[in-house]
């Protein structure tokens, strides 16, 4: 690895809180999804989904559907199978560790002989309107013969009588294990203190407000095929959607992705829907639109967490870490998803470092199938789960040897950088010390026996929770990635064009739902080129104006960045060469800051515009040693990971009459690297601290273990976190510029989520004076625990 | 088919509608007026909301046909090229918005809470935000947002 000392960025926009670029926009209404979008000739799909966890497929019956008014083709999985269209794969490889390769249920695009959870596509109905669709799926007729069925690991695991896919016995995908177990069981036998700890992550539903939707149009004399969909990576698709499935040759397959109401993971896999729609679109041979319901959402939208975890920490009579011993159920669903085999492996067991010095570890994995909608990536993906169980057992440890939450941290805390964990990853760069101190005073952690008392004065049960995580982002290097089984490059590019008049367009794969790339990405290039914003647009979300790309997910906006950062340093190079000829002075003295050209040799100077007007009327330099044109390309391929890492306190009370939890103060100190845009970054910090409020206190897919249907399905079941419910939060930044990207950047989108549901739990736990409670913290499991207390 | 006469933001409008067409439907698809969202099918997320005859309406939750003879004003009706309305202005200055999926439901019901209410602070505009579901901004950013545009409607 060779880091790069991060740029100095010397402009005025980068490092501030510039309005967003895109706003004007949206609060308009005049964003445009890709339900706003309506093609000639529009067709409408309805999916018919199976209402069965497990059945096998007895007979489809669509004759009274096809004959249906305004009903013009029923596509099924036999379509399917005679167009020889291969099941979906999950895109990384993990072996076990008796070496064998990983069991990958097949999964068809439409379903083929069994269905295997509540929601599988079996058929899609194409009419001429939306209703028409709909109604008439409602009208094909499946003969299910069920099956018995499991929604949770232990069961599927124990349960072997429940097969789900007919070739792998015991329902394992994997058995998996990483670190070094003779050093770990070791370190147990020498321990002053041996702590440990089972616990479950509950299984969250990503429900990102707009829905997954998928617009297909078949263009069958130039064998086009363009697919508008809601995706966080729509370049990276196409090369999926062409080389594995065949729809379309590369370069005649368009993929569009608009205005993406929000992701969080969730439209960052392949899914059989999207593919679906554009198999339809090519047998129809007009436009087919499909925009999932909620309840669609809810059932068929990959699902993220969903671990049961035995954890053991061992521990010197200092109450330092000698050891961390994990063993993991992953609840995969009923399928692997696309990156459904990586995130329960290297981004989570390769966290269970934290922010300490941890001699030995060792995790084992075993990925389950169960009748469930397939987990994949969900904000934070695996790094939650990690964070949760070493937050939460260092917690326990605390309490039992009788250490203050905070100073257990600060003793076992990890100073010198780059740090080489025994769990592959190498962390970049980190102040943690620092992050624990400013978030202790921003939560008044002194202040806190003297708020207790006061509650308890009021009869509430006040609790306050500390929990430091560590993540890796920024994806990166692809050859790394690749020795760990991964199956796609994981650079991003960014090309620069300059106009004549000195405009610029920033094209990236990187693709923003709600990050704001519009503004930071247009802040690179404003600061590089000193160029006002205005002058600037950034385009996105396109394969026809974008020639390759990795997309936006694993918090890695810097990747992009940086390649813009990079393409922009090639314009000025380019910029110089042709003003050395302009001003007839030699290269070497040609300098270039805040978008003028100057040189040590002459007063001439010459202005950033000015230089692209010359670039393009290529009159005053030889155009043999230059060409005239002003594009430049980077694709970056970032040396190593970035480690962002925080230490959030979450204060809670609690009513014990009603087992109701209040969140009373969250406090976040976030170590992002360098902040593009802060405003930006605290409003990422907000999202994802929500969502993990969401996870400890109300979120949860619940499934009734009879018939593996999921319980909470709808708004009106699930418990999505709401205004009313959460306080304002406090929030600092305690930055260490990454060396892992030019720019020093680390990414902060998923750190909410991966920090606060440590934070909350510890905080309840701290509360009520228990070891543990799981997630959600759901007010009977309180009161019940308050009613047990009040009597004992 | 249902013969429906609506003034969608200060425009006569005469639609043929299935009798079952939503009122979101007919905005969406037939006025093809995009900015309000449909986010769920349970009437749960807020990001239909309109203004029917001056009131805060979630349009999935009404068939069009009962809007019949109604004034509906829409996302789109506020403010004008050239200025937008104070309180879009507060969402855009307040980084009131991430995706901007939830936004025009959110803004929508922002004005409501204006006219019901006058002055408005904190707690008020948490709870009246019971039935708009962001799940990008963990609402601290609205509130911050409904509140400065409140502010600044009460000084124009
Ligand atoms: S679409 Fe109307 S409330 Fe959700
Ligand atoms: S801004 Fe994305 S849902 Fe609110």
């Amino acid at each position: 690895m060779t880091p790069e000392a991060p740029a100095i960025m010397a402009g005025t926009s980068f490092g501030r809180s510039v309005g967003r670029v895109e706003d004007a926009r949206l609060v308009r209404g005049k964003g445009r999804y890709v339900d706003d979008i309506i093609l000639p000739d529009q067709s409408y799909a309805a999916f018919v989904r199976s209402p069965y966890a497990h059945a096998r497929l007895a007979s489809i019956d669509t004759a009274d559907a096809l004959g249906r008014p305004g009903v013009i083709r029923i596509v099924t999985g036999a379509d399917v199978a005679a167009a020889g269209l291969p099941p979906l794969p999950c895109g990384w490889m993990i072996h076990s560790t008796d070496g064998a390769p990983m069991k990958m249920g097949v999964r068809p695009m439409l379903a083929q002989d069994v269905v295997r959870y509540v929601g599988e596509p079996v058929a899609i109905v194409v009419a001429d309107t939306r209703d028409l669709a709909r109604d008439a799926a409602e009208a094909v007729l499946v003969d299910y013969e069920e099956l018995d069925v499991t929604a949770d690991c232990a069961d599927a695991l124990r349960d072997t009588t429940v097969q789900i896919h007919a070739d792998i016995p015991g329902n394992r995908a994997f058995d998996w294990d990483i670190g070094n177990a003779a050093a770990v069981t070791d370190a147990f036998a020498s321990a002053a203190h041996v702590v440990s700890l089972t616990l479950r992550n509950n299984r969250l539903i990503p429900n990102a407000i707009e829905p997954r939707a998928a617009n297909a149009v078949w263009n069958a004399v130039d064998e086009q095929l363009t697919l508008y969909m809601a995706h966080q990576n729509p370049i990276g698709m196409r090369a999926f959607i062409a080389g594995y499935y065949g729809l379309a040759a590369e370069h005649k397959l368009r993929i569009v992705s608009p205005d993406v109401g929000g992701g969080f993971g969730s439209k960052a896999h392949n899914y059989p829907e999207e593919l679906a729609i554009a198999f339809a679109a090519k047998l129809v041979d007009r436009p087919v639109k499909w925009t999932a319901e909620r309840t669609e959402s809810f059932l068929t939208d990959a699902h993220g967490r969903d671990h049961l975890t035995t954890a053991e920490l061992a521990l010197d009579s200092d109450g330092r870490f000698l050891a961390l011993r994990v063993d993991t159920l992953a609840n995969i669903g009923a399928y692997l998803s696309s990156s459904g085999a990586l995130v329960p492996t290297y981004m989570y067991a390769t966290m269970l470092s934290g922010q300490y010095v941890i001699p030995a570890i060792h995790c084992r994995v075993r990925a389950i199938y169960t009748n469930t909608c397939p987990v994949d990536a969900y904000r934070g993906a695996g790094r939650p789960e990690a964070a949760y169980v070493v937050e939460r057992i260092v917690n326990v440890a605390a309490e039992r040897i009788g250490l203050d939450q905070a100073e257990i941290r600060r003793r076992n805390f990890i100073t010198d950088f780059p740090y080489q964990t025994p769990v592959v990853y190498e962390y970049d760069s980190g102040d943690y010390t620092r992050s624990l101190n400013e978030a202790l005073a921003l939560a008044d952690y002194a202040g806190f026996p003297a708020r207790q008392v006061e509650a308890a004065a009021r009869g509430r049960l006040r609790g306050i929770g500390i929990a430091a995580y560590v993540e890796a982002c920024g994806i990166g290097p692809s050859a790394k990635l690749a020795a760990l089984g991964g199956g796609a490059g994981m650079w991003e590019s960014a090309e620069v064009r300059v106009h004549p008049m000195g405009t610029v367009e920033v094209l990236t794969g990187a693709h923003s739902h709600g990050q704001g790339h519009q503004t930071t990405f247009a802040q690179v290039a404003a600061d590089r080129f000193g160029v006002p914003i205005e002058k600037i647009s950034v385009v996105q979300g396109d394969t026809d104006r974008i020639q390759a790309g990795t997309g936006t997910y694993g918090s890695r906006a810097s990747v992009g960045m940086s390649a813009t950062l990079r393409a922009c340093d090639s314009i000025i190079a380019k910029g110089k060469a042709i003003v050395a000829h302009l001003i007839d002075v030699d290269l070497e003295t040609v300098a270039f800051s805040d978008g003028i050209f100057s040189s040590s040799a002459t007063n001439r100077t010459v202005a950033f515009a000015e230089m692209a007007y010359a670039a393009h009327t290529a009159a005053g330099f030889p155009t043999d040693q230059i060409e005239p044109g002003l594009v430049a390309t980077s694709f970056f391929d970032p040396p190593n990971f970035t480690y962002p890492s925080g230490v959030y306190v979450c204060e809670v009370e609690i009513d014990p009459e009603t087992g109701t939890t209040d969140v009373v103060a969250f406090s976040a100190a976030d170590d992002f690297g360098t902040v593009a845009n802060p405003m930006i970054v605290e409003g990422q910090v907000h999202g994802g601290v929500t969502q993990g409020i969401g996870q400890a206190l109300w979120e949860n897919a619940r499934h009734d273990p009879d018939t593996a249907q999921l319980l909470t399905a709808s708004f009106m079941d699930y418990g999505m976190p709401r205004a009313v419910s959460l306080p304002n939060y406090k929030l600092v930044f305690t930055p260490t510029p990454s060396p892992s990207n030019p720019l020093g950047m680390k990414g902060c989108g998923e750190a909410g989520a991966i920090g606060a549901p440590p934070a909350v739990i510890n905080a309840i736990c701290n509360a009520l004076g228990v070891t543990h409670i799981d997630m959600p913290a759901a007010p009977e499991t309180i009161w019940r625990l308050c009613q047990a207390r009040m009597s004992s | 088919m249902v013969q429906v006469t609506l003034r969608v933001n200060g425009k006569e409008a005469e639609l043929d509608l299935p009798g079952r067409a939503l009122l979101i439907h007919a905005l969406r698809d037939h006025l093809r007026l995009t900015g309000s969202h449909i986010g769920c099918d349970t009437s749960q997320c807020g990001a239909c909301t309109v203004h029917v005859d001056g009131k805060a309406i979630k349009s999935c939750a009404m068939l069009a046909a009962e809007a019949d003879g109604c004034e509906v004003t829409t996302i789109e009706g506020l403010g004008s090229d050239a200025a937008l309305h104070p309180m879009q202005e507060a969402f855009r200055q307040h980084h009131g918005l991430q995706c901007g999926y939830c936004t025009p439901g959110m803004i929508m019901l922002a004005l409501d809470m204006v006219a019901r209410h006058g002055q408005l602070d904190e707690p008020t505009v948490r709870e009246e935000l019971d039935g708009n579901l962001c799940r990008c901004t963990g609402y601290q950013n609205i509130v911050s947002a409904i509140l400065a545009g409140a502010d600044a409607m009460a000084h124009v």
